[in-house]
């Protein structure tokens, strides 16, 4: 059952060759999915739906049939990444990382890249990531982005590109985590025989990552949560509970004399470092947005004299702006003197009279996403979408082309997926996640997030996505 | 420790101890009415007089037949005491402070709450087909609720520091379990008997021997004392000072616990939550239960309920508020 209705022909797929031969470094766990076969398959997939259930790794929907919890899906078919691939995919991160660093870095003080022309002031300032009130900040250890989450795809010919760079609060390494001890409990023997790069120890880093940012002894350190209603809840008290440090909400927090307390049964304390996991402009009322009931007035300008890091910096969004990003080539060339390993997904700016053109005429053929959005919303995929609804979306991007990039619509590559009691081919993407502290740390795999919808490209879990385990070999 | 945190852990354990103590409750009442032969009135009422919770009962139902009186005890969401509301609750603060607890105990506690969840879907459907359920299991679901609070205390003994979180939990259980001794003896308040000289009667007796089950106490209760008399019970259940559940075994753990909160290197200011702890602690040393009676069981128990709270709302003060 396991080969035999399987096709994954005209497209990248990650376990079988064109041919239909198994990659190599797929061999072991395909021949051993196969003894197992597929009564066995599901039912070690259900057990390890139950053992997500019973770790409470769930989400509640709202629905007719009133309060549902689900477990994020989950597929028991590994993603592999095999080793040589990872060498220069790590490269190619850390590369990236230091360059945007120093792009931040620059851009808030001497902006020697907008007096060069090499990006048009224009579009820095004009983007909604770009703070300035974060004009002449120097973070410390001159780190802006200590945690991001690179979107990787692959093209048709299997040559992976960045999608996008998320750096402000990238989530997902809880699935990450939690998947690969399922996935231990599931297969033991794949384990066993495989070398698989373990990833436990992320939360260590993270720890020693932030302890890096303070020069405090025995530093209070907090993760930064908005609270209990907000959907990544779950990865906050996660990683705090795994790295040992306070999950605080606003409400927790207090400034006085520019410095950041917690409110404690001993009376207030002081915090050293923050991780934190709400958007920039909610951070401080006083600073930012004065409507946000989730911030916590003072804290930027306490963050500003030095008495709190915070992870990420504030002002970080301007670099995951999609229209910067398809600048990020030339920023690696301008501060590091190198080209991209990993290359970009070819952009079409819609700022650029000829690009905007080219796009109106190709809105079919192309994926438009707005500037800003995430989660798959505000965006169009031509080839999905309907004649109205393109019309619609080009008057919305002839209405503030700023706002808007296109790009090809990539044949993301598939893997196999159980759906149901039988193996589909679904599209998948890449999230690795990158700590910079003193010095650079890739976890080796990442999220692979999957399209679980037969056909579909949207690997959001906002949208219905799923995870797979990535295994990095070697 | 975060004082929003503090207030979790104590009201986590808070709603775990009431959950168990409304399952033995429920089951001993039960117990109880499948013992009388004869038809007794208002069998189940005194129950929902214990609990306090008697005006929203009678608003919800129309009547305090078994089938209502458990209903309302096990899953009425409307009801925010019932053990399904109680375990809702126990686990919705135990997802906000999941990084202060460890994955067993909230493994423990999750699924705890699938259980009674799914039991609960099971058997309003098997209400709303046959009316009468009282026959599906209860006793079994009962049991179940007893030994995943028991697993989650004996989860928690074993896998957290016992640290601060460990001692606002012991607050939070034992500010609970006084308060549902005393609503235990109060039960036979409620219960009102059918004429003077049932008093000692067979009836009587099983009523008294039912209190000290719903405190898990008769065991205990038998080891010490000879026959069942008000007395000894009340005795046993509020002077004891080594049986867990009795008034004053509870309120030296709090003690304790308090002690632990503020330091126990002297010198270190009290707090008023410890004051008034110790106060009433000292009272219940200088009483016996002649003068309890004296002055009237039912009155008694309404003066330490009052001290309960006064307790409690010192606790609010001075670690959850700031």
């Amino acid at each position: 059952m396991f080969i035999a209705d399987y096709s994954a022909k005209n497209i990248y797929d990650e376990m079988f060759s064109s041919e239909g031969y198994p990659r190599k470094s797929y061999d072991f766990v395909k021949t051993k999915m196969e003894s197992l076969g597929g009564i066995e398959l599901v039912k070690r997939s259900s057990s390890a739906e139950r053992a997500l259930m019973s770790l409470g790794i769930t989400f509640t929907l709202y629905g007719d049939g009133g309060e549902q919890e689900r477990i994020m899906p989950f597929d028991v078919i590994p993603r592999i990444v095999p080793s040589e691939e990872w060498v220069s995919l790590e490269k190619g991160l850390k590369q990236r990382i230091q360059a945007l660093n120093l792009f931040l870095t620059d851009i808030y003080s001497e902006g020697k890249i907008l007096k060069d022309k090499i990006i048009p002031r224009d579009l820095i300032e004009s983007s909604s990531g770009y703070l300035k009130q974060c004009i002449g900040l120097k973070p410390p250890k001159d780190i802006w982005i200590h945690i991001t989450g690179t979107d990787l795809v692959r093209d048709g010919a299997g040559a992976f590109h960045v999608l996008e760079d998320n750096l402000r609060c990238p989530s997902g390494v809880s699935y990450v985590l939690e998947n690969r001890e399922v996935m231990k409990r599931t297969f033991p023997e794949l384990f066993e025989k495989l070398n698989i790069r373990q990833v436990y120890d992320y939360p260590y880093h993270l720890r020693s990552m932030l302890e890096n940012l303070t020069d405090a002894i025995d530093p209070v350190i907090a993760v930064w949560t908005p609270g209990v209603f907000n959907s990544a809840y779950y990865e906050h008290s996660f990683l705090a509970q795994k790295m040992g440090v306070y999950l605080v909400e606003g409400s927790d927090l207090v400034v006085e004399n520019h410095k950041i307390y917690m409110k404690t049964t001993k009376g207030l304390r002081k915090v050293d470092v923050i991780y934190r996991r709400i958007d920039d402009t909610f951070m401080d009322q006083t600073t930012f947005r004065p409507d946000s009931l989730l911030g916590v007035k003072g804290i930027f300008e306490a963050f500003k004299r030095g008495n709190v890091a915070l992870a990420n910096a504030p002002g970080t969004g301007v670099a995951d702006d999609k229209v910067i990003y398809s600048y990020v080539p030339k920023i690696i060339k301008y501060y590091l003197g190198e080209d991209p390993i990993i290359p970009n997904v070819p952009t079409y700016l819609c700022s650029e009279e000829a690009d905007l053109k080219y796009v109106l005429d190709n809105i079919h053929n192309l994926v438009v996403k707005a500037a800003n959005g995430a989660g798959g919303y505000g965006m169009i995929i031509g080839p999905k979408a309907s004649k109205q609804e393109q019309e619609d979306f080009k008057k919305l991007v002839k209405a503030d082309p700023r706002n808007y990039i296109a790009q090809p619509v990539l044949n993301l590559s598939t893997v196999p997926t159980l759906i149901a009691d039988k193996i589909e081919s679904r599209h998948v993407d890449l999230r690795p996640f990158i700590l910079y502290g003193k010095d650079i740390y890739v976890m080796p795999g990442g999220l692979t997030r999957v399209a679980l919808r037969k056909g579909s490209l949207v690997v959001n879990s906002s949208q219905g996505g799923g995870s797979k385990d990535t295994w990095v070999l070697g | 420790m975060l004082s929003r945190v503090a207030e979790s852990v104590f009201w986590m354990n808070r709603y775990i101890e009431r959950a168990e103590n409304y399952s033995r409750f429920i089951d001993v009442n039960h117990q109880l009415s499948l013992d009388l032969n004869e038809d007794v009135p208002n069998q189940w009422l005194p129950l929902v007089h214990t609990t306090g919770d008697i005006e929203l009962f009678e608003k919800r139902y129309s009547a305090p037949t078994p089938v209502n009186v458990i209903r309302f005890m096990t899953f009425d969401e409307e009801n925010p005491n019932s053990i399904f509301q109680c375990l809702s609750r126990a686990r919705e603060n135990a997802r906000t402070i999941r990084e202060n607890i460890s994955t067993s105990m909230w493994e423990v506690l999750n699924e705890f709450y699938l259980f009674v969840k799914d039991y609960r879907k099971v058997y309003l459907e098997s209400a709303e087909l046959h009316g009468d359920t009282l026959s599906m299991g209860l006793s079994e679901f009962l049991s179940t609720v007893r030994k995943s609070c028991q697993s989650f205390y004996g989860c928690s003994d074993a896998t957290i520091s016992h640290d601060e979180v460990w001692n606002f939990s012991l607050l939070g259980r034992f500010l609970e379990r006084a308060d549902k001794t005393t609503r235990i003896l109060d039960m036979k308040y409620f219960i009102l008997l059918p004429s003077v000289h049932d008093v000692g009667s067979t009836l009587d007796l099983l009523q008294w021997l039912s209190l000290l089950k719903s405190a898990s106490a008769h065991e205990m209760y038998n080891q010490k004392y000879k026959r069942v008399d008000p007395k000894d019970i009340a005795e046993f259940l509020i002077l004891n000072e080594t049986f867990p559940r009795s008034i004053f075994f509870c309120l030296q753990e709090m003690q304790d616990a308090l002690e632990k909160i503020s330091g126990i290197k002297e010198g270190l200011p009290r707090n008023l939550a410890q004051d008034a702890t110790t106060v009433y602690l000292n009272r219940l040393r200088s009483e016996n239960i002649n003068s309890i009676f004296d002055k009237g069981l039912h009155e008694y128990l309404d003066d330490i309920q009052i001290e309960l709270n006064h307790i409690g709302s010192k606790i609010v003060e001075r670690f959850f508020t700031n």
